[in-house]
């Protein structure tokens, strides 16, 4: 077993991707995330990879789309302003089939909002964000530990499927420290010559191109199917979430990320008293759990989804069980953090 | 076991480094525990503080609302969290840089010339470790020795010459804050 080590969540983001392959990273500074730059402002360049420290987030984006074309495994990190300002990079990276992390530590918004944590840029991140018939997978963690473990999926991810994949934390799990193992000896690299559509010089071999832009009558339709098909494979095989007393309780609490952690308490003290109160966890924000949630619906007397935000994933739960059983809700938005008192109390009113 | 504490003090006075350094000790010791920076707008000179959240159960959020404990090295970070502190809980103020009283009767106050010691000790900067010490003397979280290993993990390897002096810090805490023997008589 490695040995534990206290890290800040940025910053084990950081030497995550590192340990995934990642080779390039780009950004721009913004908090809550600027330890995860500095962090790799350091280290890239003693695993040999390339870190810039950008002039904008939008020449980050392009900047990861480049190093991306020559197969190289590559990140951009930012916070919610800097990601709106990136969606049209991560369209153009969909629109290119190409592979990409981006990471969003979620901060309090609209606007500039403000510095705290907060969770409201899940319809931007899961309902596509820049323009297009596209999505991106969206991967939220809820500990350091799965940081770890979800960041070096991405990279699999995003390289398997040819698709930007972001990783969706917010101010906490950015900012905190807790005990961490980083499994050293996992190191894995980005085989290029694996990938067979990478620009790389075309001499001995026909040219490939990449675009986006398809003006034939009819390509970008074909093109639009394809990506579909991918979506749908993807829906159906990457779809991961965690859930607890799925098969013997009457309200499910829906949390993700940091407020599942907090649920996941709430649950455990409700249970402590006899309550009969589950969790369910997406851990993919998209692909959502559907099945899993439909499925539950047919058990549970109804749900509730708890959020650092005015409601987002709260639609999805509700087509996701077609409205058959009634979804409540309890947020706290622009950096205000749900306790398990507040869950408690939110669950206790329900029953 | 679940203590929620807060250290708090002028940006400067090592006050990250301390929440650090019991936070290693914690995880040393094989507790769950958490650390998180006030992240805002703080500056050198400014009021800084970390939360630590230590405990036997996993920890469901590392923010916190109402300290069972406090550390407050000035008098700024004593106005702003002792309101804000749980019923019994424990403050401990550094009585060289706050010349005002704790306000409540329902906690345990301890106060330790805690810069004072540190200049006898010849460098002001340990005057966050003698806050330590005095801690795990007064509330048994973790043994006095587990402080000490987590020094080699928080401080930078080129400032490890400063180990020794933080070791004695830490000692000189626990000493003062071991002689305060009956909390109830502090008040």
């Amino acid at each position: 077993m490695a040995k534990k080590v206290l890290m800040c969540g940025n910053e084990v983001l950081a030497e995550a991707a590192i340990m995934a392959g990642c080779r390039f990273y780009a950004g721009y500074p913004i908090t809550p995330q600027n330890e995860l730059p500095a962090y790799m402002s350091r280290r890239m360049p003693e695993v040999g990879g390339v870190f810039i420290q950008s002039e904008s987030e939008i020449s980050a984006i392009n900047m990861v789309f480049g190093a991306s074309l020559r197969g190289t495994r590559a990140m951009t990190s930012s916070s919610s302003p800097g990601i709106s300002l990136k969606q049209e990079g991560i369209s153009y990276l969909a629109g290119c089939e190409l592979p990409g992390v981006i990471v969003n530590v979620m901060r309090g918004g609209p606007g500039l909002g403000n510095i705290a944590p907060s969770q409201s840029d899940y319809f931007q991140a899961t309902k596509g964000g820049g323009h297009g018939d596209y999505h991106q997978i969206v991967l939220a963690p809820a500990s350091l530990q799965e940081i770890v473990e979800l960041t070096m999926l991405s990279f699999d991810l995003a390289d398997k499927y040819r698709t930007p994949v972001m990783i969706l934390g917010d101010g906490i799990l950015g900012q905190m420290m807790e005990p961490v193992e980083l499994e050293d000896s996992v190191e894995r690299t980005a085989d290029s010559e694996k990938k067979s559509w990478i620009l790389d010089g075309c001499k001995g071999r026909e040219p490939r191109k990449i675009r986006s832009l398809l003006l034939e009558d009819g390509s970008l339709e074909t093109f639009n199917r394809k990506l579909q098909k991918k979506y749908t494979e993807i829906k159906d095989k990457e779809v991961r979430c965690e859930i607890l007393y799925g098969d013997d309780s009457d309200i499910m609490v829906v949390a993700y990320g940091t407020t599942s952690r907090i649920s996941r308490n709430a649950v455990e003290k409700l249970r402590s008293k006899g309550k009969k109160i589950g969790l369910v966890r997406p851990i993919s924000l998209w692909p959502f759990p559907e099945k899993e949630l439909r499925r539950i619906a047919e058990k549970v007397k109804s749900f509730l989804v708890v959020e650092m935000s005015c409601g987002q994933m709260i639609e999805d739960v509700r087509l996701s069980i077609d409205c058959k059983k009634p979804v409540h809700f309890y947020g706290r938005s622009g950096g205000g953090v749900p306790t398990e008192d507040e869950i408690i109390k939110e669950v206790e009113k329900i029953v | 076991m679940k203590e929620e504490i807060i250290f708090a003090g002028f940006g400067g006075q090592g006050i990250m480094l301390m929440g650090k350094a019991f936070s290693y000790a914690a995880m040393n010791e094989g507790k769950n525990v958490t650390w998180m920076p006030s992240y805002g707008a703080e500056v050198r000179g400014g009021t800084a503080h970390s939360m630590v959240v230590i405990s036997d159960s996993p920890i469901a959020s590392p923010v916190v609302r109402e300290p069972s404990i406090c550390i407050v090295m000035n008098k700024p970070s004593l106005q702003k969290f002792e309101p804000k502190m749980k019923p019994m809980g424990t403050l401990i103020i550094n009585k060289s840089l706050v010349e005002v009283k704790a306000k409540r009767d329902d906690i345990d106050v301890l106060e330790i010339p805690a810069t004072d010691m540190a200049l006898k000790l010849g460098n002001p900067r340990v005057s966050n470790m003698i806050m330590l010490g005095a801690l795990l003397a007064r509330k048994d979280l973790l043994p006095i020795g587990s402080l000490s290993h987590s020094l080699k993990d928080v401080i930078p390897g080129h400032h490890h010459n400063m180990i020794a002096i933080n070791e004695k810090a830490i000692m000189e805490g626990y000493k003062y804050g071991s002689r305060q023997i009956c909390p109830k008589s502090n008040r």
